[in-house]
């Protein structure tokens, strides 16, 4: 029953994470949600454009519109906003290495639509240090790239002031292990690493730097365990007040306002009876509705078919109206905090607090955010989280309806068609490609030499990036070629891998002993120990699975070469022949999988190294996963296995076929 | 097993034929009695056809965390950029529970996938040598035909600082600034091995500079080789700076061996060590005392010569009658 009398709350920000094929292809898609009640933009850009290449680089191949638009240039994003108001748009870009040039880019568009830049509003993501422990899309060394994202604030703060100029991302870190505690305490370093480094570079004067702090904000993870997620999200709230107001002196509770976004859980969403997956995103939006005093800002929600592949617009509407029932239809809206006062929750995010507290602690004493990253000590910590998730996986400590428990299931309507995903075009590449060389021959040249000129010199200079980004946006300059004046000044980075972390001692069980027996004797057998290339090609930075195999096939007793994210076909082609390793295991998350396979195929040929067997795993379609086998790969995996003993038993199975040895199992 | 066949590898080899040295490192790697009597035939091959003195065989090693990996891969660079190949060999720990390890730090040394002048090799140290793994002399020896400089990178704590000079003409230690651990291996009787100490991480100002003071106090005097000043220097790895006066040193290091003529006599007696060390693991130091004892087979060792899988052979059937060909069985 409904009150009209009753006062609602305003409802959150409702958005969905979209973007793909082509700048023309995903404005249609955003005025389409627009017209159906969502009420803000949050833009995925494709991989080449997040890591700062053009759509015609050959590293960008295979990649360009797979897993988000692809904007090379002005008129991409010209495009991309057409028929959009920029003026009355709030509009979140998921963009960190390139986020200068992205906002850059925003800026003139709104120029050419006749919108005052100052009017602005919206959030660019610019968190990089998250980049370089989950996700992956970094370009630069640590050291510029806080400067980069140090000047991104600066500008805004001064000249787009109701513009979020970053997101905090503990999202990042759940995805790639964190614990509740330790989320809390490594998007509060994060945030402080960052604000330290504003101060410290003297762009605001410090009576304004409390505006500053009133405008981090946050992009958060909210998993199955909801209850305990809610407590997570009354932590943050609490913990920020106090270390904004103790170490910054913000008094203004609007200003010191813990503000944050949320994307739910992605990484829990299952590929084995997806449909489960509803009410897993529903139950999930409620640990970031429920309590009014740590309310989310903003919700997008993904899809139920997200483990299967690329969303279809039906896909997204239905995420969209998970929201709307819940702000519109239910009464949720009509109460004050309705936890204040419980023991329960109060005991709780105590508990949580005092675990965040303590890691904080360690960070600072290794010499803060910034240093933790650069030796390891974070991205260690988060893959021994996740190895020991993976384990309870396993063993069905924790339980996955579908998965590791209640797997018998009728046939499902929902993917009984092979369209249940969505296709990307695959003419798109092309299209952009010659679009992109068209774009090219129009510009005037003198001008894009002279504005790419003085973007260098500011970057050795040290001037704020962000006027000589504007420029260059205007004058046509294209992603890459703003991406390669930096990388020739700042360079570029590999992050640890954080898979060089301490057997567990509780892996002797039966099943490992076992495994272990095998590898060795295989091993034997061919006359060597077993050695396995883990090989992330392509620009994806997901590196969870290549990881978690890593480790595991490490503690299996197999010699294994892992190199980390982005490597070229040639790279791992070549690596695997140095290396003289018995087979090659691919990941590669962001659905470029066959273009990829075809590409490391023709380097391993032209080495002479045709024979290596080659397993892959990421989010592959069944159609694909066929086509990939007749091109000769020998075993796919997906997210539904979760049996890792499994899949390296296959992958000792692999190893003996190819060298014609009897199967021992 | 055909003699045409390993003799064609062993050209390809010399050729630094890629594809050619990939085979040769897994059939050294390999323990089949039959890989293995084929390993020990292209070996002999390449001896008798003479290792190269005039390529380089130096060990890096120091404290984990130290940017070793940085410090190799900035030397590569300035090696390429003087018109010399590299072969690198890259020790790593291994799981000693599982036996697993995890390899290599291939894309710190080495991005380009197009420089056919650099070949890199990791190895896990399977528990044996002190955390050198076995197979480091004979893969060394089958790329100094291959390459201008190959490089043994291992991390070193106290006696694997050791085993990499016992396999090296040329060592080098790396220091962590602002620790007192390096010093401490240094004093703890380690101080003779080392021919060219390097500070790396320069950056960081006053704590690398007292180490290299702490370090160049420490040194004193010739090293034991004789003819030779240790020199102590500082890196930076990441700023650049540095490492092409490393690289001189090295080669000062290198020309000063080959003026003195020592550099094949100087091999000889590390293979001499690697065959006792390998029986001593095998048959213990009864073996070895059936054999004569260590001076007396170090001597003999020496003067007979030859590839180091035929002399390992020949004493091990002394002591064994099992059949030659799978000493780790």
């Amino acid at each position: 029953m409904s009150h009209d009398s009753v006062q609602r709350d305003r409802p959150w920000l409702m958005r969905t994470y979209s973007g793909h094929s082509s700048a023309k292809a995903s404005n249609e898609l955003y005025r389409t949600n627009l017209s159906k009640g969502q009420t803000g933009l949050s833009v995925a850009f494709d991989l080449p454009t997040q890591t700062g290449y053009d759509s015609d680089h050959p590293l960008a191949r295979g990649e360009v519109g797979k897993v988000g638009v692809p904007i090379n240039h002005i008129g991409d994003m010209l495009a991309l906003f057409d028929q959009i108001p920029l003026g009355q748009m709030n509009t979140s870009m998921t963009i960190n290495a390139t986020a200068p040039w992205l906002l850059a880019l925003y800026v003139a568009v709104a120029e050419q639509q006749g919108v005052d830049p100052s009017e602005l509003q919206g959030t660019t993501q610019n968190d990089l240090l998250k980049e370089y422990l989950s996700r992956g899309t970094y370009i630069f060394p640590p050291q510029p790239s806080v400067r980069l994202t140090t000047d991104l604030i600066a500008y805004t703060v001064q000249h787009i002031p109701k513009w979020n100029p970053t997101n905090i991302c503990s999202y990042h870190l759940q995805e790639a292990g964190a614990t509740p505690t330790q989320e809390l305490a490594y998007a509060l370093c994060t945030a402080t690493a960052i604000l330290d480094a504003v101060q410290a570079s003297g762009q605001i004067d410090p009576e304004s730097f409390q505006h500053v702090v009133g405008r981090i904000s946050f992009f958060v993870n909210a998993g199955i365990r909801f209850i305990e997620e809610m407590c997570k999200m009354r932590a943050f709230t609490r913990m920020w007040n106090s270390l904004v107001r103790d170490r910054y002196g913000v008094e203004d509770p609007k200003l010191s306002r813990f503000r944050y976004g949320v994307q739910v859980n992605s990484l829990g969403l299952t590929e084995s009876q997806p449909e489960n997956n509803v009410q897993r995103i529903v139950l999930e939006m409620l640990a970031v509705t429920l309590s009014k005093s740590a309310r989310a800002r903003a919700i997008q929600l993904p899809a139920w078919n997200e483990a299967l592949g690329l969303p279809r617009p039906w896909d997204q509407q239905w995420a969209l109206r998970m929201q709307q029932v819940l702000a519109l239809e239910t009464d949720l809206l009509e109460y004050g905090d309705i936890f204040d006062g419980s023991p329960v929750i109060e005991a709780k995010v105590e508990e949580l607090i005092n675990g965040a507290q303590a890691e904080m602690a360690r960070i600072a004493e290794r010499g803060g955010m910034v240093a933790c990253i650069e030796s390891g000590y974070v991205k260690r910590e988060l893959v021994q989280s996740h190895t020991q998730r993976m384990r309870a996986i396993e063993l069905g400590d924790l339980k996955i309806v579908g998965v590791n428990c209640h797997r018998k299931t009728a046939e499902s309507s929902l993917t009984a068609s092979a369209d249940s995903i969505m296709q990307v075009d695959p003419l798109a590449e092309e299209e952009q490609i010659a679009s992109l060389v068209a774009f090219r021959k129009t510009r005037d040249q003198s001008r894009v030499k002279a504005t790419l000129e003085s973007l260098r010199i500011a970057a050795l200079n040290g001037s704020n990036i962000m006027p000589a980004s504007i420029e260059c946006a205007r004058a046509g300059v294209t992603t890459g070629e703003w991406s390669e004046v930096l990388r020739e000044i700042f360079g570029e980075y590999r992050a640890p891998t954080g898979v060089d972390i301490a057997s567990t001692s509780e892996d002797n069980g039966e099943a490992m002993q076992a495994l272990r027996g095998r590898v060795r004797q295989t091993g034997e057998a061919i006359g060597r120990p077993l050695r396995l290339l883990i090989g992330k090609p392509g620009l994806d930075g997901h590196s969870n699975g290549a990881e978690q195999i890593a480790v595991k096939g490490r503690d299996a007793g197999f010699e294994i070469v892992y190199e980390g994210i982005r490597l070229t076909p040639a790279q791992i082609a070549r690596a695997a022949q140095e290396e003289g390793v018995h087979l090659i295991g691919l990941s590669v998350l962001s659905g470029s999988h066959l273009a990829l396979v075809d590409d490391i195929y023709r380097e391993l040929d032209a080495l002479g190294c045709d024979a290596l067997p080659i397993v892959i795993g990421g989010i592959i379609p069944e159609s694909d996963a066929q086509a990939l086998k007749q091109k000769g790969v020998k075993a796919v995996f997906t997210p539904k296995d979760v049996d890792m003993n499994a899949i390296m038993h296959t992958i000792v199975d692999v190893i003996r076929q190819a060298h014609a040895l009897p199967m021992d199992r | 097993m055909q003699e045409s066949d390993v003799t064609q590898l062993a050209e390809e080899i010399h050729r630094a034929d890629r594809r050619a040295l990939a085979t040769a490192l897994n059939l050294l790697d390999n323990r089949l009695p039959a890989q293995q009597a084929r390993a020990g035939k292209l070996l002999a091959a390449l001896c008798a056809s003479g290792i190269p003195s005039t390529s380089r065989l130096i060990g890096i090693t120091g404290p984990p965390g130290v940017g070793k990996s940085s410090l190799t891969a900035a030397l590569i660079a300035v090696w390429r950029r003087r018109g010399l190949s590299v072969g690198v060999l890259a020790v790593d720990p291994s799981s000693p529970i599982s036996g697993g390890a995890l390899l290599g730090d291939r894309l710190r040394m080495h991005q380009s996938a197009k420089d056919d002048g650099v070949f890199i090799r990791s190895l896990s140290s399977r528990g044996e040598f002190g955390g050198l793994s076995t197979e480091v002399w004979p893969m060394g020896l089958l790329m100094l035909c291959a390459f201008d400089v190959v490089l043994v990178e291992t991390v070193g704590v106290g006696q694997r600082e050791v085993d990499v000079a016992m396999r090296c003409d040329t060592t080098c230690f790396v220091a962590q600034p602002g620790s007192g651990d390096s010093i401490q291996f240094l004093k703890a009787g380690i101080l003779e091995v080392p021919h060219v100490l390097v500070v790396n991480k320069h950056d960081m100002g006053a704590h690398a500079e007292r180490t290299l003071s702490e370090l160049a106090g420490a040194m004193t005097g010739e090293h034991p080789d004789g003819d030779w000043h240790v020199p102590v220097l500082a890196t930076s790895a990441t700023e650049h700076t540095g490492i092409e006066a490393l690289a001189d040193a090295l080669e000062a290091h290198h020309a000063s061996l080959r003026q003195r003529g020592v550099v094949e006599s100087l091999r000889e007696q590390h293979q001499a060590h690697w065959i006792i060390k390998r029986l001593a693991n095998e048959f213990g130091s009864a073996g070895i005392a059936r054999l004569g004892g260590e001076q007396a087979l170090l001597a003999a060792l020496c003067l007979e010569g030859g590839d180091p899988f035929t002399q390992y052979s020949r004493y091990r059937q002394q002591l064994d009658v099992r059949p030659v060909g799978n000493p780790q069985q």
